[in-house]
């Protein structure tokens, strides 16, 4: 009854013309100003600003960092799925809780937290303060959940039968999760390091504060626009804020894939 | 022995990493008792900073919860040519760096931009002003609500509402009292993260701010700005009255989590 399914909510084209018209005016229209910006000058002046040393240094650490997030959040995350759904201790269900912290703990806070106990006046021994590792701390804090929440639910599904039998027919731990329990974690893992890696290449106000304002040694991409903004060169920002703008999409339709393979068993 | 391994690695990441920092700022807040706490975030800068951070999200968070519900609505049930791109923009917000986010609206706002031009000319004033932060916080916080009830729309399906229709129900009555009533708790969940973001939201806002204390400093830049100048005391306690929103926002999810699984 395509009629009454027209009528149950409204017509589509007001509903649909109120969103599209909504998402122009937020989103796409200011991004559309972006890229006008980046490629004023033309295809050759936009190569010219957006690959400058400082800019393809930035970038350069910008994937480096989140590479190493994700190579870190691939052990820990999975490690804390698997402790929230196969280990059993007191307080569980408050960590189950504290991993979604950083979700809801606005970035500056997360960034000023991390200065208090490994900055200068820490008191730890460590001064983690414009260095790379306080930039890398500070991109581990903000992506501490995605893993974990991509990785456990699967877990939580995940039939035991199969690692019964492959207990009782010889095969050891490590066997067993690899042979069975990583294959189907891998497409939810995989899911889980892309958005931790889209959020890494994108942080700014964690990094803020521990970064300071170093270019060529801890200015990422994030903080490279930011500091062109400031500088009054709004061409500069644009072309290399145009690269990330590509690279977030590219992972969002990564992501996107990612999501569509993992439940593909449900269809 | 694994377990203990597995445990002893989770435990100890979670401890460096989050609880042991995020607790050293609430021990560094308070341990010369209630009064400095006080003292510090009761400064007019800072109590100017907490209402305008307040009147931000009071602004975004409704507009962007009843557009989110309109998104979802119109991805999911009306089958329009180009809802299939609304649907993968739409979460480009989750993926985006704020500092794009602020550029763009400091590109489009400013002096020569496509509308800041117009509007200048016409003496309203968005950027460095209250509009651009609202924009910029709705930016950031668009897709919390469509993410949420989007999968909930599609599960319950339409037959309800086309009996509803059938039955000669107009289209507002069907979402009132069909539609709204199965997707609350998702609203309520997205409304939830929707007010976290907004109210912590500090890269895009920052840009287009300007950030002048007293006038359009958030919450946020208060902190950044104490740290800058050397007022520890005053970052640490805005930073845990910010981490309080924080696991209030926490112990909200958790309650909508169990009203969902309740209904």
């Amino acid at each position: 009854m395509p009629g009454a399914r027209r009528r149950a909510l409204g017509t589509p084209a007001l509903s649909g013309g109120l969103a599209l018209g909504y998402l122009s005016l937020i989103v796409l229209i200011p991004l559309a100003a972006v890229v006008a910006k980046a490629a004023d000058g033309g295809w050759h002046h936009f190569w010219q600003v957006a690959w400058n040393r400082e800019a393809r240094a930035a970038l350069e650490l910008t994937f480096e960092l989140a590479g190493g997030v994700v190579a870190v959040n691939a052990v820990t995350g999975t490690a804390l799925a698997w402790t929230l759904v196969r280990d059993d201790f007191p307080g569980k269900s408050i960590v189950n809780a504290i991993v979604d912290l950083p979700f809801a703990l606005p970035t500056i806070v997360a960034g000023l937290t991390l200065l208090a106990l490994y900055g200068p006046t820490g008191g730890v021994g460590v001064d983690v303060a414009y260095t790379r590792w306080g930039v890398l701390m500070a991109l581990l804090f903000v992506t501490l959940p995605f893993v974990v929440r991509t990785v456990q639910p699967v877990l939580i599904e995940l039939d035991r039968d199969m690692e019964e039998a492959a207990a009782s027919l010889g095969a050891g731990r490590f066997t067993i999760f690899r042979r069975i329990v990583f294959p189907h974690l891998l497409p939810a893992l995989l899911s889980g390091v892309a958005l931790a890696f889209a959020r890494a290449i994108g942080e700014f106000g964690a990094v803020i504060l521990i970064a300071g304002n170093l270019p060529f040694k801890t200015e990422v991409a994030s903080l490279y626009v930011f500091e062109h903004i400031n500088s009054d060169d709004p061409t500069g920002a644009s072309a290399l804020a145009v690269l990330m703008l590509v690279i977030s999409f590219t992972l969002l339709l990564t992501i996107g894939g990612l999501r569509r393979w993992a439940t593909r068993h449900d269809r | 022995m694994t377990r203990y391994g597995v445990r002893t690695l989770s435990l100890g990441y979670l401890a460096v990493i989050l609880v042991a920092p995020v607790g050293l700022i609430f021990w560094r807040a308070f341990e010369q008792g209630l009064h400095p706490f006080w003292a510090a975030i009761s400064n007019p800068i800072a109590v100017h900073a907490l209402k305008l951070t307040l009147e931000i999200t009071v602004i975004a968070v409704p507009l962007n919860t009843a557009f989110g519900i309109l998104c979802a609505i119109a991805i999911v049930r009306h089958r329009i040519p180009g809802m299939g791109l609304v649907n993968a923009l739409v979460d480009l917000p989750l993926a985006l760096s704020p500092v794009v986010v602020g550029l763009a609206l400091y590109l489009l706002y400013g002096r020569d931009g496509w509308f800041g031009h117009w509007l200048l000319a016409h003496g309203v004033q968005v950027l460095f002003a209250l509009p651009a932060m609202v924009l910029a916080t709705m930016f950031v916080s668009l897709p919390f609500v469509v993410r949420e009830v989007v999968p909930v729309l599609r599960e319950i399906g339409t037959q309800q509402e086309e009996a509803a229709a059938t039955l000669g129900a107009s289209a507002l009555t069907t979402f009132r009292r069909i539609t709204f009533p199965a997707i609350r708790w998702a609203v309520a969940y997205g409304v939830v993260l929707t007010t976290a973001r907004s109210l912590g939201e500090f890269g895009a806002v920052s840009i287009v701010s300007g950030g002048i204390e007293g006038r359009t400093q958030t919450l946020t830049q208060y902190v950044q700005a104490s740290y800058e100048n050397f007022d520890q005391t005053g970052a640490y306690a805005a930073s845990v009255l910010l981490a309080a929103l924080a696991v209030t926002t926490l112990l909200l999810m958790t309650v909508v989590k169990r009203g969902d699984r309740s209904s």
